[in-house]
């Protein structure tokens, strides 16, 4: 797992993906937050709100750039092959290639803690943020990222190219995210609304932002996560069916 | 159970088959190569060569049948077949954006090996990659790729060596750079390398495995093989000036001649009759300038073997 692990890393880093990756997820949330329109001078309240609500739409096309080829790729080429037929479980080919894509979107996250430390230091009086709703939402982020990840792994597992990979991504991270909360206002699910939005991202990425940390978020993020996983490895194993 | 005549027996496959919806990939195979041997499959393409390949490396699972590889089997615990066995799939899939030592590096650690910084220099060295190793694996030439997969397929020093058409798009100078790396490293090891090129088979393999149409058309050394088709032989004879053709007619054992050139003929014969042809060519006052004795080669057994129409 490790060494898939490594490999996935170097793989980032060795294309340009990595500092594309973390150079465009700065310069958009950097722009949103400090100098476009409604930025957070012009809000004036010290909250990282914005950065919050843009971070999951990058993270769409980001996280589905990044592991778009992740599968689609190996198939193409035939490296699949070589690593399946290395003494690896289809389980440690997954999770080694998780653990990098998360990995990368937590680089890109890390250098956000300088506006988390500016407006710590701009607020009246200093420090006058909601500090356990900033970590909140930050563990929150990197919660959809986990999920985002292994969404993007199955769909690039389902095809041998990435571009398709890559649309289909990004359309189920969208689904994932937002149109649970979007279908519960129809009058279709009036009495069970609440049960709709509570299958999507959103419900549990704003519990989770206001800084309390439920285990009934925690258990849908590790689950959803674990479920994309466990389809992505059913569908390396479909080559034997 | 795996050993036979006091050989001990590396690869064992019994009943093999593979059907890919309605079509018959490999049709219960049954073959046994001996530890140390280097052994050809051979056949033309879409025979199931590869197919056979992928289930020895447990890549495929088979439709029925069992294998053995270096003692185990592979449905059974695929994880020990697959650490005893170097592959190299067909048209060499490689990481383009990795740098050379990176890739055997990753191969290295997935093996857990110990000191795997200088069993990839050593490796490195071995298939004579020192020139270019300090590239990116996509920067390199065919020739140079194909002894990257090479590195990949031995660096874990597996028993048992599996090459899917190793030379196949190279040049002639890198088909024989790469055949003197496959006997280097197959003395000691059971290689099994598909190939389309029987001069390969011919240089490399102690044994062929002739598959076509899914099943074994021939299963045997590569001497046995080349005396199944010594019924007849052939002698090129170059002479100084034209010669009555009578005179050659007449020499018993000559079965037919042909005109293949100016003053050179090609003799069917029953058995090796070049001495009695030379003292015979002499006394007519003609020399011979070449005499050539041609062995039928692979290539037509290979020909006889799989254009013959299977019940």
């Amino acid at each position: 797992m490790k060494s898939v692990f490594l490999k996935e890393i170097r793989g980032f880093f060795s294309s340009l993906i990595a500092y594309i990756v973390i150079v465009v997820f700065l310069i958009i949330t950097g722009l949103l937050t400090w100098v476009l329109k409604n930025n957070m001078f012009d809000a004036g309240y010290s909250n990282l709100d914005t950065l919050f609500i843009i971070a999951p739409w990058v993270f769409v096309f980001l996280i589905s750039a990044i592991t778009m080829r992740s599968f689609s790729d190996e198939k193409k080429a035939g490296t699949l092959e070589i690593l399946i037929t290395k003494p690896l479980t289809d389980f440690q080919i997954v999770v080694g290639k998780y653990l990098a894509g998360l990995t990368l979107i937590t680089l890109a996250l890390i250098p956000t803690l300088l506006y988390f430390y500016t407006i710590y230091e701009l607020g009246d009086p200093v420090g006058n943020i909601d500090i356990g709703a900033t970590w909140g939402s930050y563990l929150g982020l990197l919660w959809l990222g986990s999920i985002y990840v292994s969404i993007g792994l199955f769909s690039s597992s389902l095809t041998d190219n990435s571009i398709v990979a890559f649309i289909l991504s990004m359309f189920l991270c969208v689904t994932m995210y937002i149109s649970f909360d979007l279908i519960s206002s129809l009058s279709f699910f009036s009495g069970i609304d609440y049960y709709v939005q509570w299958a999507g991202i959103n419900s549990h990425y704003q519990s989770i932002s206001r800084g309390v940390l439920d285990t009934r978020d925690l258990v849908y993020f590790i689950s959803t996560t674990l479920m994309f996983l466990w389809l992505t490895k059913t569908r390396l194993e479909s080559r034997k069916w | 159970m795996l050993f036979s005549r006091n050989i001990i027996v590396s690869v064992k496959v019994i009943n093999l088959k593979k059907v890919f919806g309605e079509q018959i990939a490999v049709n219960a195979i049954n073959f046994e190569i001996a530890e140390g041997q280097i052994v050809g499959f051979l056949g033309p393409n879409g025979a199931g060569k590869s197919t056979t390949m992928k289930m020895l490396t447990g890549f495929l699972p088979p439709t029925s049948g069992e294998s053995w590889v270096a003692g185990f089997n592979i449905d059974k615990s695929p994880m020990d077949v697959k650490r005893n066995i170097g592959y190299l799939p067909e048209h060499n899939p490689l990481y383009t954006d990795l740098y050379v030592k990176e890739y055997l590096l990753f191969c290295a650690s997935i093996f857990k090996l110990d000191k795997k910084e200088s069993r990839v220099k050593e490796m490195i060295d071995r298939v004579g990659l020192t020139p270019e190793y300090k590239k990116k694996i996509g920067q390199l030439s065919k020739g140079y790729r194909q002894r990257v997969g090479l590195a990949q397929a031995l660096i874990h020093d597996p028993k048992v060596l599996i090459l899917d058409e190793p030379t196949s798009g190279l040049d002639p100078n890198q088909i024989g750079e790469i055949r003197t790396v496959i006997k280097e490293f197959g003395q000691n090891k059971t290689v099994i390398l598909s190939t389309h090129i029987m001069q390969e088979v011919q240089a490399l393999c102690d044994k062929v495995i002739i598959i076509n149409k899914g099943s074994i058309v021939a299963n045997d050394n590569v001497e046995n093989l080349q005396h199944l088709a010594q019924n007849k032989i052939l002698i090129r004879l170059e002479l100084s000036k034209s010669i009555n053709e009578s005179i050659l007619r007449n020499i018993s054992g000559v079965n037919n001649i042909t005109i293949i050139g100016k003053n050179t003929y090609e003799l069917e014969c029953t058995n090796d009759i070049r001495e009695t042809l030379f003292f015979s060519v002499a006394q007519s006052g003609n020399a011979i300038l070449n005499m050539q004795l041609e062995q039928q080669s692979l290539e037509e057994i290979f020909k006889k073997l799989t254009t013959k129409k299977t019940l």
